[in-house]
Protein backbone atom coordinates (compact mmCIF):
# COMPACT_ATOMS: atom_id res chain seq x y z
CA UNK A 1 0.00 0.00 0.00
CA UNK A 2 0.96 3.76 -1.00
CA UNK A 3 -0.13 6.29 1.69
CA UNK A 4 -0.02 9.85 0.31
CA UNK A 5 1.57 12.15 2.81
CA UNK A 6 1.41 15.59 1.06
CA UNK A 7 -0.15 15.04 -2.73
CA UNK A 8 1.63 18.39 -4.07
CA UNK A 9 -0.32 20.93 -6.30
CA UNK A 10 -2.23 18.05 -8.29
CA UNK A 11 -1.81 14.50 -8.18
CA UNK A 12 -4.11 12.06 -9.27
CA UNK A 13 -4.14 7.70 -10.55
CA UNK A 14 -3.73 7.85 -14.21
CA UNK A 15 -3.36 5.32 -16.32
CA UNK A 16 -4.09 5.02 -20.47
CA UNK A 17 -7.66 6.12 -20.26
CA UNK A 18 -11.36 5.19 -21.19
CA UNK A 19 -11.69 4.77 -25.02
CA UNK A 20 -15.01 3.39 -26.06
CA UNK A 21 -17.50 5.60 -24.19
CA UNK A 22 -17.09 9.23 -26.13
CA UNK A 23 -20.36 8.69 -27.82
CA UNK A 24 -21.73 8.83 -24.14
CA UNK A 25 -19.88 12.19 -23.69
CA UNK A 26 -17.45 10.42 -21.85
CA UNK A 27 -14.03 12.38 -21.73
CA UNK A 28 -10.41 9.91 -22.63
CA UNK A 29 -8.86 11.41 -19.63
CA UNK A 30 -5.51 9.16 -18.46
CA UNK A 31 -2.11 10.22 -18.53
CA UNK A 32 -1.49 13.48 -20.13
CA UNK A 33 2.26 12.47 -20.74
CA UNK A 34 1.09 8.72 -22.29
CA UNK A 35 4.88 7.85 -23.28
CA UNK A 36 6.21 8.94 -19.84
CA UNK A 37 3.74 6.52 -18.43
CA UNK A 38 4.09 3.54 -20.22
CA UNK A 39 8.05 4.16 -20.09
CA UNK A 40 7.28 4.18 -15.89
CA UNK A 41 5.45 0.84 -15.94
CA UNK A 42 7.82 -0.90 -18.34
CA UNK A 43 10.52 -0.02 -15.98
CA UNK A 44 9.08 -1.33 -13.40
CA UNK A 45 7.95 -5.11 -15.58
CA UNK A 46 3.82 -3.68 -15.38
CA UNK A 47 1.71 -3.61 -18.16
CA UNK A 48 1.59 -0.96 -20.09
CA UNK A 49 -2.18 -0.05 -18.69
CA UNK A 50 -1.17 -0.35 -15.71
CA UNK A 51 -2.15 3.28 -13.19
CA UNK A 52 0.45 5.02 -11.83
CA UNK A 53 0.59 8.40 -9.64
CA UNK A 54 0.68 11.70 -12.58
CA UNK A 55 2.58 14.21 -10.30
CA UNK A 56 2.18 17.88 -11.21
CA UNK A 57 5.20 20.25 -10.18
CA UNK A 58 6.11 17.58 -8.04
CA UNK A 59 5.33 18.36 -3.94
CA UNK A 60 4.11 14.68 -3.73
CA UNK A 61 5.43 12.65 -0.65
CA UNK A 62 4.21 8.82 -0.34
CA UNK A 63 4.91 6.26 2.23
CA UNK A 64 5.33 2.81 1.07
CA UNK A 65 3.52 0.84 3.55
CA UNK A 66 6.01 -2.57 2.02
CA UNK A 67 8.99 -2.91 0.31
CA UNK A 68 8.15 -1.85 -3.50
CA UNK A 69 9.98 -1.55 -6.28
CA UNK A 70 9.45 1.99 -7.99
CA UNK A 71 10.14 3.92 -11.20
CA UNK A 72 9.93 7.69 -12.20
CA UNK A 73 9.30 9.46 -15.43
CA UNK A 74 7.94 12.37 -17.08
CA UNK A 75 9.62 16.00 -15.62
CA UNK A 76 12.50 15.46 -13.68
CA UNK A 77 12.11 15.97 -10.06
CA UNK A 78 14.63 15.64 -7.68
CA UNK A 79 14.13 14.80 -4.33
CA UNK A 80 15.17 11.22 -2.34
CA UNK A 81 14.55 8.88 -5.88
CA UNK A 82 16.89 8.30 -8.58
CA UNK A 83 14.73 9.38 -11.83
CA UNK A 84 14.33 7.46 -14.71
CA UNK A 85 15.39 3.73 -13.69
CA UNK A 86 12.93 1.13 -11.50
CA UNK A 87 14.24 1.22 -7.59
CA UNK A 88 13.63 -1.24 -4.92
CA UNK A 89 13.05 0.51 -1.59
CA UNK A 90 12.50 -1.34 1.79
CA UNK A 91 9.15 -1.19 3.66
CA UNK A 92 8.94 2.06 5.23
CA UNK A 93 10.38 4.77 2.89
CA UNK A 94 9.04 7.52 2.46
CA UNK A 95 9.96 8.85 -1.19
CA UNK A 96 9.93 12.72 -2.16
CA UNK A 97 9.64 14.80 -5.03
CA UNK A 98 10.96 18.02 -5.11
CA UNK A 99 9.01 20.76 -7.69
CA UNK A 100 11.07 20.34 -11.65
CA UNK A 101 13.09 23.07 -12.64
CA UNK A 102 11.49 22.24 -15.88
CA UNK A 103 8.13 20.46 -17.21
CA UNK A 104 5.05 19.90 -15.38
CA UNK A 105 3.81 16.18 -15.26
CA UNK A 106 6.15 12.93 -13.45
CA UNK A 107 4.84 9.56 -13.34
CA UNK A 108 5.49 7.68 -9.94
CA UNK A 109 4.87 3.98 -11.05
CA UNK A 110 5.11 1.04 -8.45
CA UNK A 111 5.49 -2.65 -9.61
CA UNK A 112 2.26 -4.06 -9.36
CA UNK A 113 0.40 -1.00 -10.63
CA UNK A 114 -2.30 1.25 -8.52
CA UNK A 115 -4.91 -1.40 -8.04
CA UNK A 116 -7.96 1.27 -7.13
CA UNK A 117 -11.43 0.25 -8.54
CA UNK A 118 -11.82 1.13 -12.59
CA UNK A 119 -14.49 2.87 -13.46
CA UNK A 120 -15.44 2.41 -17.41
CA UNK A 121 -12.95 0.48 -17.73
CA UNK A 122 -9.75 2.98 -15.99
CA UNK A 123 -8.79 4.10 -13.06
CA UNK A 124 -7.68 7.54 -14.35
CA UNK A 125 -8.86 10.29 -12.32
CA UNK A 126 -10.94 12.93 -14.98
CA UNK A 127 -10.66 16.16 -13.62
CA UNK A 128 -13.62 17.25 -14.66
CA UNK A 129 -15.97 14.86 -15.22
CA UNK A 130 -15.09 14.09 -11.84
CA UNK A 131 -15.29 9.73 -12.81
CA UNK A 132 -12.56 8.06 -11.52
CA UNK A 133 -11.06 8.05 -7.85
CA UNK A 134 -10.88 12.03 -6.44
CA UNK A 135 -7.50 13.71 -6.58
CA UNK A 136 -4.83 12.19 -4.22
CA UNK A 137 -5.51 13.58 -0.75
CA UNK A 138 -2.72 13.37 2.36
CA UNK A 139 -4.36 10.41 4.63
CA UNK A 140 -5.00 8.68 1.09
CA UNK A 141 -3.87 4.94 0.63
CA UNK A 142 -3.50 3.36 -2.31
CA UNK A 143 -3.60 -0.40 -2.77
CA UNK A 144 -0.97 -1.60 -4.87
CA UNK A 145 -1.84 -4.66 -7.53
CA UNK A 146 0.08 -8.15 -8.15
CA UNK A 147 3.14 -7.88 -9.98
CA UNK A 148 3.49 -10.02 -12.99
CA UNK A 149 6.21 -8.69 -15.73
CA UNK A 150 10.07 -8.41 -15.53
CA UNK A 151 11.66 -5.20 -14.09
CA UNK A 152 13.87 -4.07 -16.22
CA UNK A 153 17.35 -2.83 -15.68
CA UNK A 154 17.18 0.39 -17.98
CA UNK A 155 18.10 3.75 -17.46
CA UNK A 156 16.47 6.49 -19.20
CA UNK A 157 16.78 10.12 -19.85
CA UNK A 158 14.25 12.98 -18.46
CA UNK A 159 11.69 14.92 -20.98
CA UNK A 160 13.26 18.06 -22.51
CA UNK A 161 10.30 20.63 -22.42
CA UNK A 162 9.43 20.91 -25.83
CA UNK A 163 10.19 24.06 -28.33
CA UNK A 164 7.65 23.24 -30.99
CA UNK A 165 4.81 21.46 -31.28
CA UNK A 166 3.79 19.54 -33.95
CA UNK A 167 0.54 20.26 -35.79
CA UNK A 168 -1.51 18.61 -38.69
CA UNK A 169 -3.80 21.62 -40.13
CA UNK A 170 -7.62 20.95 -40.24
CA UNK A 171 -10.47 20.15 -39.37
CA UNK A 172 -11.04 23.78 -39.32
CA UNK A 173 -8.67 25.20 -40.82
CA UNK A 174 -11.00 27.32 -43.69
CA UNK A 175 -12.79 28.87 -40.97
CA UNK A 176 -9.23 31.33 -40.42
CA UNK A 177 -8.25 33.94 -42.53
CA UNK A 178 -4.62 32.85 -44.06
CA UNK A 179 -3.39 35.23 -41.89
CA UNK A 180 -3.97 33.72 -39.28
CA UNK A 181 -3.08 30.34 -40.20
CA UNK A 182 0.43 31.49 -41.21
CA UNK A 183 0.41 33.16 -37.79
CA UNK A 184 -0.57 29.97 -36.18
CA UNK A 185 2.94 28.21 -37.27
CA UNK A 186 4.88 31.54 -37.36
CA UNK A 187 3.71 33.62 -33.47
CA UNK A 188 5.46 32.36 -30.82
CA UNK A 189 3.16 31.07 -27.73
CA UNK A 190 3.26 31.79 -23.87
CA UNK A 191 1.80 29.25 -21.65
CA UNK A 192 -1.26 31.27 -19.43
CA UNK A 193 -1.36 30.19 -15.97
CA UNK A 194 -5.08 28.77 -16.01
CA UNK A 195 -3.75 25.75 -18.19
CA UNK A 196 -4.58 22.09 -16.59
CA UNK A 197 -5.17 18.59 -17.99
CA UNK A 198 -8.72 20.07 -19.68
CA UNK A 199 -6.49 22.60 -21.83
CA UNK A 200 -3.35 24.31 -22.43
CA UNK A 201 -3.93 27.46 -23.07
CA UNK A 202 -1.95 29.96 -25.03
CA UNK A 203 -1.49 33.82 -25.12
CA UNK A 204 -0.50 35.12 -28.39
CA UNK A 205 -1.90 37.80 -31.37
CA UNK A 206 -5.12 36.31 -31.59
CA UNK A 207 -6.03 34.29 -34.86
CA UNK A 208 -8.60 36.03 -36.89
CA UNK A 209 -11.58 34.20 -38.37
CA UNK A 210 -12.92 34.28 -41.97
CA UNK A 211 -16.18 33.50 -40.79
CA UNK A 212 -18.29 34.56 -38.35
CA UNK A 213 -21.19 31.96 -37.75
CA UNK A 214 -21.30 29.75 -35.02
CA UNK A 215 -19.58 26.05 -35.05
CA UNK A 216 -22.13 23.40 -34.09
CA UNK A 217 -20.80 21.43 -32.06
CA UNK A 218 -18.71 18.64 -32.90
CA UNK A 219 -16.62 15.90 -31.57
CA UNK A 220 -13.16 16.97 -30.01
CA UNK A 221 -10.03 15.17 -29.41
CA UNK A 222 -7.18 15.93 -26.72
CA UNK A 223 -4.39 17.57 -28.81
CA UNK A 224 -7.02 19.25 -30.83
CA UNK A 225 -5.96 23.07 -30.94
CA UNK A 226 -9.17 24.86 -30.68
CA UNK A 227 -9.66 28.41 -31.37
CA UNK A 228 -12.18 30.22 -29.24
CA UNK A 229 -13.92 33.87 -30.03
CA UNK A 230 -11.03 35.48 -28.09
CA UNK A 231 -9.02 34.06 -31.28
CA UNK A 232 -6.79 32.60 -28.53
CA UNK A 233 -5.99 29.28 -29.18
CA UNK A 234 -6.45 26.45 -26.25
CA UNK A 235 -4.78 22.80 -26.89
CA UNK A 236 -6.87 19.72 -25.43
CA UNK A 237 -5.71 17.57 -22.73
CA UNK A 238 -6.98 14.56 -22.00
CA UNK A 239 -9.58 15.71 -19.78
CA UNK A 240 -11.36 18.07 -22.45
CA UNK A 241 -15.57 17.25 -23.18
CA UNK A 242 -16.15 15.45 -26.47
CA UNK A 243 -17.34 17.95 -28.16
CA UNK A 244 -17.07 21.48 -28.56
CA UNK A 245 -18.38 24.43 -29.94
CA UNK A 246 -15.62 26.58 -31.37
CA UNK A 247 -13.73 25.62 -34.76
CA UNK A 248 -10.43 23.96 -34.35
CA UNK A 249 -7.65 25.32 -36.82
CA UNK A 250 -5.24 22.19 -36.06
CA UNK A 251 -4.68 18.89 -34.16
CA UNK A 252 -1.03 17.89 -32.73
CA UNK A 253 0.57 15.12 -34.10
CA UNK A 254 1.45 13.71 -30.58
CA UNK A 255 -0.47 15.10 -27.01
CA UNK A 256 2.38 13.75 -25.17
CA UNK A 257 4.61 16.98 -25.54
CA UNK A 258 2.17 19.55 -24.59
CA UNK A 259 1.48 17.85 -21.23
CA UNK A 260 5.26 19.12 -19.77
CA UNK A 261 4.43 22.62 -20.65
CA UNK A 262 4.08 24.95 -17.72
CA UNK A 263 2.42 28.57 -17.31
CA UNK A 264 5.25 31.54 -18.94
CA UNK A 265 6.99 28.39 -21.33
CA UNK A 266 7.21 29.31 -24.65
CA UNK A 267 6.29 27.14 -27.96
CA UNK A 268 5.23 27.29 -31.72
CA UNK A 269 3.32 25.04 -33.67
CA UNK A 270 5.28 23.83 -36.29
CA UNK A 271 3.01 22.34 -39.18
CA UNK A 272 3.12 18.91 -40.83
CA UNK A 273 2.17 17.59 -44.51
CA UNK A 274 2.04 14.66 -46.09
CA UNK A 275 2.35 10.85 -44.64
CA UNK B 1 -24.35 9.64 -49.94
CA UNK B 2 -22.13 12.61 -50.25
CA UNK B 3 -19.89 13.56 -47.44
CA UNK B 4 -16.71 15.45 -47.07
CA UNK B 5 -13.38 14.10 -45.21
CA UNK B 6 -11.43 16.61 -42.89
CA UNK B 7 -8.47 15.61 -41.18
CA UNK B 8 -8.59 15.03 -37.84
CA UNK B 9 -4.64 15.10 -36.82
CA UNK B 10 -3.11 11.69 -37.27
CA UNK B 11 -5.55 8.84 -36.17
CA UNK B 12 -8.70 10.41 -36.83
CA UNK B 13 -10.96 12.08 -39.30
CA UNK B 14 -14.16 14.86 -38.71
CA UNK B 15 -16.58 13.37 -41.68
CA UNK B 16 -19.72 15.43 -42.60
CA UNK B 17 -22.61 14.37 -44.69
CA UNK B 18 -24.26 16.71 -46.83
CA UNK B 19 -27.40 16.04 -45.49
CA UNK B 20 -26.94 16.74 -41.66
CA UNK B 21 -30.02 14.51 -41.09
CA UNK B 22 -27.80 11.20 -42.01
CA UNK B 23 -25.55 12.02 -38.52
CA UNK B 24 -27.15 8.91 -36.68
CA UNK B 25 -27.19 6.74 -39.67
CA UNK B 26 -23.46 7.34 -40.82
CA UNK B 27 -22.33 7.19 -37.48
CA UNK B 28 -23.97 3.67 -37.01
CA UNK B 29 -22.29 2.45 -40.42
CA UNK B 30 -19.46 3.59 -39.34
CA UNK B 31 -18.96 1.38 -36.76
CA UNK B 32 -19.42 -1.60 -38.66
CA UNK B 33 -16.03 -0.36 -40.48
CA UNK B 34 -12.76 -2.15 -40.30
CA UNK B 35 -10.14 -0.37 -39.00
CA UNK B 36 -12.55 2.25 -36.76
CA UNK B 37 -11.93 2.19 -33.18
CA UNK B 38 -14.29 4.62 -32.21
CA UNK B 39 -17.30 6.62 -33.38
CA UNK B 40 -18.18 10.01 -32.14
CA UNK B 41 -21.42 11.71 -33.77
CA UNK B 42 -22.06 15.50 -33.46
CA UNK B 43 -24.55 17.86 -34.69
CA UNK B 44 -23.72 18.26 -38.38
CA UNK B 45 -20.20 15.54 -38.25
CA UNK B 46 -19.29 12.47 -36.98
CA UNK B 47 -15.83 11.74 -35.77
CA UNK B 48 -14.06 8.68 -36.89
CA UNK B 49 -10.63 7.31 -34.48
CA UNK B 50 -9.01 4.42 -36.15
CA UNK B 51 -6.50 1.60 -35.34
CA UNK B 52 -3.14 2.19 -34.79
CA UNK B 53 -1.51 2.35 -38.37
CA UNK B 54 -4.73 2.47 -40.01
CA UNK B 55 -4.54 4.94 -42.86
CA UNK B 56 -7.27 6.91 -43.63
CA UNK B 57 -7.06 6.82 -47.47
CA UNK B 58 -10.71 5.33 -48.91
CA UNK B 59 -12.80 5.84 -45.57
CA UNK B 60 -14.75 8.38 -47.14
CA UNK B 61 -15.71 5.90 -50.23
CA UNK B 62 -15.90 3.09 -47.91
CA UNK B 63 -17.93 5.08 -45.18
CA UNK B 64 -20.16 6.75 -48.30
CA UNK B 65 -21.20 3.47 -49.70
CA UNK B 66 -21.61 1.55 -46.61
CA UNK B 67 -24.33 3.96 -45.41
CA UNK B 68 -25.69 4.30 -48.59
CA UNK B 69 -27.11 0.66 -47.76
CA UNK B 70 -28.77 1.81 -44.42
CA UNK B 71 -32.31 3.64 -43.79
CA UNK B 72 -31.71 6.57 -41.56
CA UNK B 73 -34.80 5.63 -39.88
CA UNK B 74 -33.07 2.47 -38.15
CA UNK B 75 -30.56 4.18 -36.58
CA UNK B 76 -33.75 5.75 -34.59
CA UNK B 77 -34.73 3.00 -31.72
CA UNK B 78 -38.11 2.19 -31.19
CA UNK B 79 -38.20 2.25 -27.22
CA UNK B 80 -39.23 5.95 -25.91
CA UNK B 81 -38.17 6.99 -22.90
CA UNK B 82 -40.58 9.12 -21.35
CA UNK B 83 -39.34 11.78 -18.37
CA UNK B 84 -41.84 13.63 -15.90
CA UNK B 85 -40.71 17.00 -15.58
CA UNK B 86 -41.56 19.30 -12.31
CA UNK B 87 -41.99 22.63 -14.59
CA UNK B 88 -40.62 25.13 -12.51
CA UNK B 89 -37.51 26.41 -14.07
CA UNK B 90 -36.01 29.24 -13.33
CA UNK B 91 -36.07 30.58 -16.67
CA UNK B 92 -39.61 29.20 -17.47
CA UNK B 93 -41.43 32.79 -17.01
CA UNK B 94 -38.99 34.88 -19.21
CA UNK B 95 -38.61 32.24 -21.69
CA UNK B 96 -42.21 31.73 -22.45
CA UNK B 97 -42.49 35.75 -22.42
CA UNK B 98 -39.46 35.64 -25.19
CA UNK B 99 -41.31 33.51 -27.53
CA UNK B 100 -44.92 34.65 -27.14
CA UNK B 101 -46.38 32.05 -25.00
CA UNK B 102 -47.41 31.83 -20.83
CA UNK B 103 -45.80 29.38 -19.17
CA UNK B 104 -48.23 26.61 -19.98
CA UNK B 105 -48.34 26.85 -23.25
CA UNK B 106 -44.48 26.96 -23.11
CA UNK B 107 -45.15 23.74 -21.03
CA UNK B 108 -47.88 22.16 -23.51
CA UNK B 109 -45.57 23.03 -26.68
CA UNK B 110 -42.33 21.30 -24.77
CA UNK B 111 -44.25 18.41 -24.42
CA UNK B 112 -45.41 18.23 -27.75
CA UNK B 113 -42.63 17.09 -29.30
CA UNK B 114 -41.06 14.07 -30.38
CA UNK B 115 -37.27 14.03 -29.69
CA UNK B 116 -34.23 11.72 -30.44
CA UNK B 117 -31.11 12.15 -28.85
CA UNK B 118 -28.84 13.42 -31.60
CA UNK B 119 -25.57 13.17 -30.18
CA UNK B 120 -23.81 13.63 -26.26
CA UNK B 121 -21.13 15.89 -25.34
CA UNK B 122 -20.29 18.47 -22.65
CA UNK B 123 -20.36 16.44 -19.96
CA UNK B 124 -20.73 12.30 -19.59
CA UNK B 125 -24.76 11.05 -20.53
CA UNK B 126 -25.55 14.76 -21.33
CA UNK B 127 -27.61 14.27 -24.09
CA UNK B 128 -28.53 16.99 -27.20
CA UNK B 129 -31.92 16.07 -28.25
CA UNK B 130 -32.63 17.54 -31.70
CA UNK B 131 -37.46 17.65 -32.32
CA UNK B 132 -37.10 20.97 -30.64
CA UNK B 133 -40.11 23.47 -32.01
CA UNK B 134 -38.69 26.13 -34.18
CA UNK B 135 -41.17 28.72 -32.31
CA UNK B 136 -38.98 27.36 -29.08
CA UNK B 137 -35.48 28.23 -30.51
CA UNK B 138 -33.84 30.67 -28.22
CA UNK B 139 -30.38 31.60 -27.49
CA UNK B 140 -28.03 30.28 -24.74
CA UNK B 141 -28.51 32.53 -21.66
CA UNK B 142 -25.91 35.34 -22.23
CA UNK B 143 -24.13 34.45 -18.96
CA UNK B 144 -23.77 30.79 -18.19
CA UNK B 145 -24.80 30.03 -14.67
CA UNK B 146 -21.89 28.92 -12.72
CA UNK B 147 -23.99 25.39 -11.01
CA UNK B 148 -27.24 23.79 -12.44
CA UNK B 149 -28.69 20.81 -10.36
CA UNK B 150 -28.56 17.66 -11.70
CA UNK B 151 -32.11 16.71 -13.59
CA UNK B 152 -32.27 20.44 -14.68
CA UNK B 153 -34.50 20.33 -18.00
CA UNK B 154 -33.12 23.40 -20.52
CA UNK B 155 -33.38 24.29 -23.79
CA UNK B 156 -30.89 26.37 -26.10
CA UNK B 157 -30.74 26.77 -29.35
CA UNK B 158 -32.33 23.67 -31.99
CA UNK B 159 -31.99 21.39 -28.87
CA UNK B 160 -33.21 20.34 -25.07
CA UNK B 161 -31.63 18.30 -23.30
CA UNK B 162 -31.34 17.07 -19.42
CA UNK B 163 -28.12 18.59 -17.11
CA UNK B 164 -27.19 14.72 -15.55
CA UNK B 165 -25.39 15.81 -12.98
CA UNK B 166 -24.42 19.17 -11.22
CA UNK B 167 -22.30 21.43 -13.59
CA UNK B 168 -22.21 24.96 -15.19
CA UNK B 169 -24.37 25.54 -18.04
CA UNK B 170 -25.94 28.37 -19.97
CA UNK B 171 -29.16 26.03 -21.13
CA UNK B 172 -32.49 28.21 -20.44
CA UNK B 173 -34.35 25.85 -17.17
CA UNK B 174 -37.70 25.02 -17.89
CA UNK B 175 -38.31 22.53 -14.73
CA UNK B 176 -36.31 19.34 -13.46
CA UNK B 177 -36.49 15.92 -13.72
CA UNK B 178 -35.97 13.01 -10.86
CA UNK B 179 -35.30 10.25 -13.45
CA UNK B 180 -31.49 9.01 -13.06
CA UNK B 181 -29.19 9.87 -16.23
CA UNK B 182 -26.48 9.45 -15.14
CA UNK B 183 -25.73 5.81 -13.40
CA UNK B 184 -22.87 4.03 -12.95
CA UNK B 185 -24.33 1.02 -12.12
CA UNK B 186 -26.14 0.42 -14.89
CA UNK B 187 -25.07 -0.51 -18.48
CA UNK B 188 -24.65 1.88 -20.70
CA UNK B 189 -24.40 4.52 -17.45
CA UNK B 190 -26.37 7.07 -19.96
CA UNK B 191 -30.34 6.80 -19.98
CA UNK B 192 -30.45 8.83 -23.06
CA UNK B 193 -27.85 7.35 -26.26
CA UNK B 194 -27.99 8.31 -29.56
CA UNK B 195 -30.49 7.42 -31.28
CA UNK B 196 -33.14 7.23 -28.21
CA UNK B 197 -36.43 8.59 -28.65
CA UNK B 198 -37.64 10.48 -26.05
CA UNK B 199 -41.09 12.61 -24.64
CA UNK B 200 -41.43 15.14 -21.83
CA UNK B 201 -44.78 14.80 -19.89
CA UNK B 202 -45.55 17.19 -16.61
CA UNK B 203 -45.17 15.26 -13.39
Amino acid sequence: MIEIVAPGPLATVQDLGRSGYAALGVPRSGAFDRAALRLANRLVGNVETAAAIEVTLGGLVVRLADAATVAMTGALCRGNLDWGAAVSVPAGTTLRLDPPAAGVRSYLAVRGGIDVDAVLGSRSTDTLSGLGPSALRAGDVLPVGRAEGEVSGTTVGPNATPTALSVRFGPRDDWFTPAAQSRLVGAEWVVRSDSDRVGIRLDGPPLERSRTDELPSEAVLPGAVQVPTDGRPIVFGPDAPVTGGYPVIAVLTDVDHAAQLRPGDVVRFSRRTGA
Amino acid sequence: MTLRVLPYGEDAVLVEPADPGRVLALAAAARDLPGVREVVPAARTVLLVLDDGQSPDGIGDALSHAAADRGGEREIRGDEVVLDVHYDGADLADTAAEVGLDADGLVRRHCAGGYVVAFCGFAPGFAYLTGLAESLHVPRLPQPRTRVPAGSVGIAGEFTGVYPRPSPGGWRLLGHTDAALWDLNRIPPALLTPGTRVRFRPA
